[in-house]
């Protein structure tokens, strides 16, 4: 076969994937410099082992947190929606099981990306791309997109012929059956997303008599159209040409990282094996192929780590397969590290390094971020005072000689209980305190309610003598107590007076 | 124009035909979908041309099939808006008073309703706020020229002060300085008189020389002491508060020549629920009575 003559002439992980590509495409004229590559299919072809069903495992699971998180009920008493994972936009809430996150958290938000991205860099740097291959939901998709393909079409030689074969009613039907069945995965895709979003058993009805919002169906037709684009038709063109993650992935990696490693020093020289032949001489490489035709990327292991490689692993359980059939020790292709194999191949011993500076520092970022987290969660204040001066009038000058000065007091309650504070002023002799607009006398503290789960806004005068300020602007600190006298929260600002 | 297309022999493209300099630039075409994307925005110029307002002439406009107009539009979300408000502002049209105070709901329309008009149509001479200016009485503090109950405010809004309605509020300080009714120095020692009931730095002396003078022509209006009367529009003299200042040379100003700032009467071009909600708004800036 010439291919496999030609990647035995190629030294392991030398070529660019775009020049790969190219190769695999038709010849193109030398006289071109297109850079563009056809895309070349994939008919990946059934495979059993361990790694597959550790990826079935994860696929089941993946998408069995997908579909059903939003059916948990998470009882929050009667003021608060029930459902467990809820992003309620018009409530302007974010519950997540016990938490309940305001819009001006969001931070915690970015907190858990950044928890994500140092996780994936921790796991890159030990595993490779294992999340490429395992949990990612363009993985996950295409596998479940995969299987529903093989159970309708049959497997990869019976796929390839009925591609090249000329059209027929039976190639139709198929087909239709095939794409039927992908647009109603795609549809339940898109339908589960908007369950996070209102609750899941009311948006479900509505979303099947017709009564939910024409944004609702728009994000389901998206997500739909999304699902079946990018898990049927693009597939590992998602992996290769459009997600970054490939591009930056070899940062995180070094020589001691586990990736899935076909080890050349022990399968060449490759070569078709006959029952009976000696083994003398020759690598444990039968030549099978079995390699490329299960890899759901399209690629050759054989060639070295490369940028298309999920580390899916898949092609570890084909190649076992072979060697236990021709009776040799199976691991040709297996998760290995660069240093491991170079020292594998000089005879030398090696024991695999899982502490080393890259995952110390990967390790150490994670638990800092995550102890940050955990902290600003635990920390976060869940009573808040807010005041804003009324710059309009500034001051207002009474006729016994007082000074009043405005202000718009927001007492922020996050608890599902309401709570009476008292707003008192510290730092102004004599001031007296009345909410706008009553025509009552002054008093040295006010009595606010803070209701449950809102923003309560007041419009308070202060009132204080002229004697009591010393300048134009008089700092002065708004100070919140509970029934108990207890100080729950302060707030500094300023009383503006005509000066001296 | 070259009968044989001359194509490039390193990259296989066609060129142009032009070269300058001895370089020949080569020819590739705009790729198919952009030329057909702009083809699909010229038709559709033209489709909009048609239907919409577009040709602009010198005494009007090509108005388009379908009559459509941005005001139209604006109009309608007007139309919806007082829709809306309608049955809150027809409350308050028959509301009393008491009854809107009473309301929290019906309170919290009115008095943002009331700031809105008042933005609109007060906040020019009375400021933003009420905060007043020179001339222009501050509605936050609690010194009323003409009484600071809700009622009075409406009176007030209504009607205007010296304005050319019929109930307006109308009073004339004489001009004592002017008419010479008073000499300078009895003016001096008035104005010094009236510095002294609020406190405020004055001559002694001569505030006790202009004492009998305030007792013979001033007491009607402004009161004993200066309290002020707003039955008759006197302000009161005996709190630091000044519409024209509170210094010597304002005093003696106001008392030679007079004041008579002038505020228009509101009753024609506001209607009842708006003029209430301006009161209720205005009462609760702070120094309502």
């Amino acid at each position: 076969m010439d291919s496999a003559a030609e990647s035995k002439a190629r030294p392991v992980n030398a070529d660019p994937p775009l020049v790969r590509a190219a190769r695999k495409a038709e010849p193109i004229p030398a006289a071109s410099t297109s850079l563009y590559a056809e895309r070349v299919r994939v008919y990946p072809r059934r495979v059993r082992g361990a790694y597959r069903r550790v990826k079935w495992a994860l696929l089941g699971f993946c998408l069995a947190v997908y579909y059903l998180l939003p059916w948990l009920r998470w009882d929050r008493g009667p003021t608060a929606p029930d459902q467990a994972v809820l992003i309620d936009m018009p409530g302007r809430r974010a519950y997540f099981f016990m938490v309940e996150i305001w819009p001006q958290e969001v931070y915690l938000l970015t907190g858990l990306l950044v928890l994500g991205a140092v996780t994936l860099f921790l796991v890159t740097s030990l595993l490779g791309r294992v999340w490429c291959g395992y949990a990612c939901p363009q993985t996950v998709w295409t596998d479940l997109f995969m299987l529903v393909e093989r159970l309708i079409e049959g497997d990869r030689n019976t796929r390839m012929k009925r591609d090249q074969s000329p059209i027929s009613a039976a190639k139709v039907i198929l087909k239709t059956v095939k794409h039927g069945a992908w647009l109603a995965i795609a549809a339940a895709t898109g339908g589960a997303w908007v369950l996070y979003f209102k609750d899941a058993p009311t948006v479900l009805v509505e979303l099947f008599t017709g009564r939910s919002s024409v944004e609702v169906y728009f994000f389901v037709g998206l997500f739909t159209a999304t699902t079946y684009v990018l898990a049927g038709w693009a597939r590992e063109q998602v992996c290769t040409y459009m997600c970054p993650w490939p591009r930056f992935q070899a940062a995180m990696q070094d020589e001691q990282t586990l990736a899935v490693t076909y080890r050349a020093w022990r399968g060449e020289p490759r070569g078709k094996h006959k029952q009976g032949d000696s083994w003398d001489g020759r690598g444990d490489c039968v030549d099978c192929r079995g390699c490329v035709h299960v890899c759901p990327t399209g690629i050759d292991i054989r060639d070295g780590q490369q940028l298309e490689c999920i580390n899916c692993g898949l092609c570890i359980d084909a190649c076992d397969e072979v060697m236990r059939k021709v009776g040799r020790p199976t691991g040709l292709i297996a998760f290995a590290t660069l240093a491991g194999e170079a020292a594998r191949a000089r005879g030398e011993p090696w024991h695999y390094r899982l502490i080393r500076p890259r995952t110390i520092i990967y390790a150490a970022v994670l638990i800092v971020a995550c102890l940050a987290m955990t902290a600003a969660l635990v920390f976060r204040p869940i009573t808040e005072l807010h005041v804003l001066k009324d710059r309009m009038p500034i001051f207002v000058a009474l006729s016994d000689g007082d000074i009043r000065n405005g202000y718009t007091v927001k007492v922020l309650n996050k608890s599902r209980d309401g709570a009476d504070f008292n707003l008192t002023v510290e730092g102004l002799a004599g001031a007296t305190m009345t909410f706008g607009g009553a025509t009552v006398a002054g008093a040295p503290t006010l009595e606010i309610e803070a209701r449950p789960d809102a923003v309560a806004t007041y419009y308070v005068h202060v009132r204080a003598p002229r004697s009591s300020l010393s300048g134009e602007q008089n700092p002065v600190t708004f100070v919140m107590k509970d029934e108990k006298g207890e100080t729950i929260a302060r707030t500094e600002t300023v009383f503006a007076g005509p000066g001296r | 124009m070259p009968t044989k297309i001359e194509k490039d022999s390193v990259t296989g493209t066609e060129t142009t035909g032009h070269e300058w300099d001895g370089i020949k630039e080569l020819n590739t075409p705009l790729p198919k979908w952009w030329i057909y994307t702009f083809y699909a925005t010229i038709a559709f110029s033209l489709v909009y041309y048609v239907l919409y307002p577009s040709i602009p002439g010198i005494r009007g406009y090509f108005a388009g099939t379908l009559g459509y107009d941005q005001r139209i539009d604006v109009a309608n979300d007007l139309a919806a808006a007082q829709q809306q408000h309608a049955p809150y502002v027809t409350r308050i049209g028959q509301a009393s008073l008491d009854d809107i105070k009473a309301d929290p709901q019906l309170y919290t329309f009115a008095s943002t309703g009331g700031r809105i008009a008042f933005n609109n149509n007060c906040a020019g001479c009375h400021q933003v706020g009420g905060a007043g200016a020179k001339g222009y009485p501050n509605l936050a503090d609690d010194d009323w020229i003409w009484g600071g109950k809700v009622e009075e405010i409406i009176q007030t809004i209504r009607h205007g002060v010296r304005s050319a309605d019929a109930d307006t509020r109308q009073n004339a300080m004489p001009r004592f300085g002017l008419d010479g009714m008073l000499k300078r120095n009895e003016i001096d020692d008035v104005a010094n008189y009236v510095l002294s009931l609020s406190g405020a730095k004055h001559d002694a002396a001569a505030a006790g020389r202009g004492a009998p003078i305030y007792a013979e022509q001033c007491v009607a209006c402004h009161g004993e002491k200066g309290v002020g009367n707003p039955e008759v529009g006197a302000p009161r003299l005996s709190d630091g508060i000044w519409l024209y200042g509170g210094d010597l040379k304002s005093v003696t100003e106001s008392i030679a020549s007079a004041r008579a700032g002038m505020m228009p009467s509101w009753g024609e071009r506001l209607d009842e629920a708006t003029i209430k909600m301006l009161a209720v708004y205005v009462h609760g800036l702070g120094g309502g009575k």
